[in-house]
């Protein structure tokens, strides 16, 4: 049924990474899938495609989503960041810039993840106490599995970018 | 001054960009103009005979290019062994475990393919099929393979010394039954790959840590001269042993349909097919009989392992080699005997993971020494410091160790107040009490299996200084991409910015066994060192002549090339590249290099000598609080003093020990593949439970140095120590806490109620 030319697609208008889109749709279509194989936008991953490991997080309306878990046409009228949003040209957003100081990665994979996750809790509280930092994370298996590493560059944007926050929120 | 300008430094990886912007592309990010889709149909029975496909629905499906089943790979099979080749790409006559690949589907797109697949119709005859290995051993049991009565997959015997002697002369013997779980390698990149087979052969991006396997493999299969297999390596996103050092259904048929269609064909598995189907650690059963003295030194011990195999034997035999031939080590054991068995049932295939064979056999003998150090009344750590080698130090099956932090690092961590204090601590909050556990372990590295082990390195100097770096070495995520540059830059004097790193590609690198026993920073490691000093000697002549100079003189330093002891003979690195590059019609600079550590042969059948070039020991702290109502566990802290030689890269070793601890850590209290009659009942990561960030400790890592002479710098392996060493010390932290000892992992809230029930109700 899911290849049946019965179910309707549908025109829809959003802005991702600053640029305004305007795509036809199927309905059972995830974000997921539109980000990454219509749209071309490849940083954004399917871990586990039930909205557990977190490496398809993407930031819609200033909140993060698990991508794969949200229908592409709910994206209608929204605006939405990945993970190639998040820096212009060659410069890296102070996140990226602290994680890539701090091996903060290990196979890469939840990485962008993890990175969008930490950009929209910075661009909601400035300075987060550590205790907060494990929440939106905790989708992220990396956080643990891969490398208890990603947790030490947390510490580094938080105070920097507490800092720095005007700077790259409005470069964004 | 510092001996080294680029080893021994925390440098930043070197992928660490393309990782962070989202650029670096795996498997399932790469797409070809015209590309079809492959998706497989799957078995709904774990033991079924198969009586017939019919194809014909699916192919009549608009958008379908194609449908394939076993018959189509002509009877071929593969194996790690030549006796041991039982697998096909596709089931042809029975299908041995739940959803093993039965038919595969090329369509436009995926929802097509995926549709198309349930189109097929499969006529099976269910057959009785056996899910326990204890069970698959008695007689009468169904038959997995026909040609095997007892589905008996493997066995393995080492004996050594008089073991039973030395249990009578024993002053405490004691036999105990442990269990390790069922666990996922743990990836979150699932596999996939997109092959192309057109008159240059087959091209495959796939996500592989050892791609040369399927190099091989596609080779054999279809047979093709390994000229025209070209697998090229994409990102990976995590391995740990298993499906990613093997090759899979999606792999085989992505191949044969792109040969069908002539087009591109492209397969990604869900993280279901993923947790149902691929290759998973072996579950162990371990009877563990030790001998003490009564001043705590281990006289004797006798394994009797019971591995649950799976369907098919995969690299099972090493497995099983694994679980005996580390036995005697990181402790002196006189007497040891071994019998191991791999048992076929209906279950998906265990295989290598992380820490591969040892942990099992490692967390019984850690458990039992500390149960019996109690009944002796003896302190855990004199027990320890009392039985552990010292290097130089040879083992009863020649195993050689040439360095060993072991005690070292014992003591450091007993010399902590985490330890000191720890039954002060142990009162805890509330309803619960908080443990402290110690573990001391040994890991091999540089490991070699039976035959082929070739890791080379090849170094091609351009004119401008720059350097590019060929080797078959695959990083699937930890960071020996970065350590093998540096190596490079350490020996020309260069940065490792000046070095680019290729990556692995058949039609192009050495040829590489792959990215397993944590072989890659030891042997690669060397290869390029030797590659380095290859390249050096050859501009060192230039230099020479210019200078006329002796060419071992020569120094390569911060991107400075000087005579040494002289200020004005020198010049800058480019500068000699140069007139090297364009000496006479142009000369060539090519620098070759290959491993030469651990070329003598090990002993297979009997267990006797070394399965690795050296022997890394993992000395560590775990701290719990243990809530005494609920069961639940939190792991609080853990201290890891580890001994890998000399650390090449101070960040990557922490980063490799405090992955594999938690890995460890999930296994010890949270992971578990719940089975009913071969089908996983949880087949997704929401049920199947790994740590998540919130879940684990502060991790310490202390490294304990040591100078190994087979390994580059000195070093040894700094990633699977650490995956044995954290669920005995875990389990130990929780005897501390509850007074129980656990002998099956995971350790869940569930038995820890019932075992505080019970001994409640006992006392």
């Amino acid at each position: 049924l899911r290849s049946g030319k019965s179910m309707e697609s549908k025109r829809i208008k959003f802005v991702i990474n600053g640029q305004s889109v305007e795509i036809q749709v199927k309905p059972w279509r995830t974000l997921l899938e539109m980000i990454r194989e219509d749209l071309k936008l490849t940083g954004t991953k399917e871990g586990c495609g039930h909205g557990e490991c977190g490496s398809c997080t993407v930031i819609m309306g200033g909140k993060t989503v698990n991508s794969c878990l949200v229908p592409a046409l709910e994206a209608d009228g929204q605006e939405i960041m990945t993970i190639e949003g998040l820096s212009k040209g060659r410069g890296l957003n102070p996140i990226q810039e602290a994680f890539v100081e701090r091996s903060g990665m290990q196979c890469g994979f939840c990485t962008p993840g993890m990175i969008v996750s930490a950009k929209a809790l910075l661009d909601r509280i400035l300075t987060p106490v550590k205790r907060r930092l494990g929440r939106p994370w905790q989708a992220t298996f990396a956080g643990a599995r891969a490398t208890r590493k990603s947790s030490n560059p947390s510490e580094q944007p938080q105070r920097r970018c507490g800092k720095r926050s005007r700077v790259w929120m409005s470069s964004l | 001054m510092d001996e080294f300008s680029v080893i021994g430094k925390r440098i930043p990886r070197i992928d660490g960009r393309v990782k962070v912007t989202g650029e670096a592309k795996y498997a399932a990010d790469y797409e070809l103009p015209g590309m079809l889709w492959c998706k497989m149909l799957r078995a709904p029975y774990a033991h079924a005979r198969i009586l017939n496909i019919d194809a014909s629905p699916a192919q009549r499906l608009s958008g379908v290019k194609g449908v394939l089943t076993g018959k189509d790979f002509n009877g071929w099979r593969w194996g790690w062994m030549p006796k041991t080749r039982d697998e096909a790409p596709l089931a042809e006559d029975k299908v041995r475990y739940l959803a093993e690949a039965v038919a595969a589907v090329v369509a436009v797109d995926e929802d097509t393919a995926e549709e198309a697949a349930e189109l097929i119709k499969v006529e099976y005859a269910e057959l009785p099929g056996v899910f326990e290995p204890e069970d698959a051993m008695k007689e009468g049991a169904p038959r997995i393979h026909d040609h095997l009565e007892n589905n008996l997959s493997w066995e393995f015997h080492m004996d050594f010394g008089n073991v039973e002697k030395a249990f009578q002369e024993s002053h405490l013997v004691r036999e105990d039954r442990f269990q390790t779980g069922r666990v996922i390698t743990g990836y979150l990149e699932p596999p996939a790959g997109v092959a192309v087979w057109d008159s240059s052969g087959i091209t495959l991006w796939a996500a592989k840590q050892s791609p040369y396997f399927v190099y091989r493999h596609l080779a054999s299969c279809f047979d093709l001269p390994l000229n025209k297999v070209r697998i090229i390596q994409p990102f990976i996103g995590g391995g740990f042993g298993g499906t990613k050092n093997d090759s899979l259904a999606g792999d085989f048929c992505a191949c044969l349909f792109s040969r069908m269609t002539g087009k591109p064909v492209k397969f990604v598995y869900s993280m279901e097919e993923v947790l149902m189907t691929c290759r998973r650690r072996h579950n162990m059963i371990v009877h563990n009989k030790m001998g003490m003295r009564k001043d705590g030194t281990i006289t004797a011990m006798h394994s009797r392992v019971i591995a649950d195999g799976g369907a098919y034997t995969a690299i099972g035999p090493l497995t099983m080699y694994l679980t005996g031939c580390m036995s005697t080590l990181p402790y002196r054991l006189p007497n040891f005997r071994h019998d191991a068995y791999r048992v076929f049932t209906n279950n998906p295939i265990g295989a290598a993971m992380r820490g591969h064979g040892v942990t099992h056999t490692r967390f019984a003998a850690e458990i039992q020494m500390e149960m019996m150090a109690g009944e002796l009344g003896l302190d855990p750590v004199e027990v320890r410091l009392g039985n552990a080698v010292t290097a130089p130090h040879e083992t009863i099956n020649k195993v050689t160790v040439q360095s060993c932090g072991l005690k070292e690092g014992l003591k450091t961590l007993a010399d902590t107040p985490n330890w000191k204090e720890r039954d002060k601590m142990r009162a805890g909050k509330g309803s619960t009490r908080h443990g402290v556990g110690l573990s001391g372990t040994a890991y091999l590295g540089g490991a070699r299996q039976r035959g082929h082990q070739s890791c080379a390195a090849v170094i091609r100097l351009c004119e401008d200084g720059s350097v590019d770096y060929l080797t078959g070495a695959t990083d699937c995520g930890q960071g020996s991409d970065t350590v093998l540059v540096q190596i490079i830059a350490e020996e020309l004097g260069l940065r490792v910015e000046d070095i680019d790193i290729k990556r692995v590609d058949t039609a192009l690198t050495p040829c590489d066994a792959g990215s397993y026993g944590s072989r890659v920073t030891v042997l690669a490691g060397e290869a390029a060192q030797k590659a380095a000093l290859d390249v050096k000697t050859q501009l060192a002549m230039f230099a020479a002549q210019k200078w006329e100079a002796d060419p071992e003189d020569i120094v390569f330093k911060n991107g400075r090339v000087y005579v040494k002891g002289s200020s004005e003979h020198a010049m800058p690195f480019q500068k000699l590249a140069q007139i090297a590059c364009y000496s006479g019609a142009g000369a060539v600079i090519v620098g070759k290099g290959y491993s030469q550590y651990g070329v003598e042969l090990l002993d297979f059948d009997r267990g006797v000598g070394n399965s690795g070039t050296s022997y890394s020991f993992t000395s560590q702290l775990s701290e719990v609080d243990v809530d005494m109502e609920t069961g639940i566990v939190k792991c609080t802290n853990m201290i890891i003093a580890h001994d890998c030689g000399k650390p090449l890269n101070p960040i990557n070793v922490e980063a490799q020990n405090q992955g594999a601890a938690v890995q460890g850590l999930g296994q010890a209290l949270y992971e578990e593949f719940k089975m009913d009659r071969g089908k996983t009942l949880n087949s997704n990561l929401i049920d199947y439970k790994m740590p998540l960030s919130t879940d684990s400790p502060q991790i310490q890592v202390i490294d304990v140095i040591t100078d190994d002479p087979f390994g580059p710098y000195g070093a040894k392996e700094a990633s699977e120590g650490a995956i044995v060493s954290s669920p005995p010390s875990i389990i130990s932290a929780i005897h501390h806490a509850t007074g129980i000892w656990f002998k099956e992992q995971p350790v869940t809230p569930e038995k820890i109620v019932m075992a505080l029930k019970q001994s409640n109700t006992t006392s």
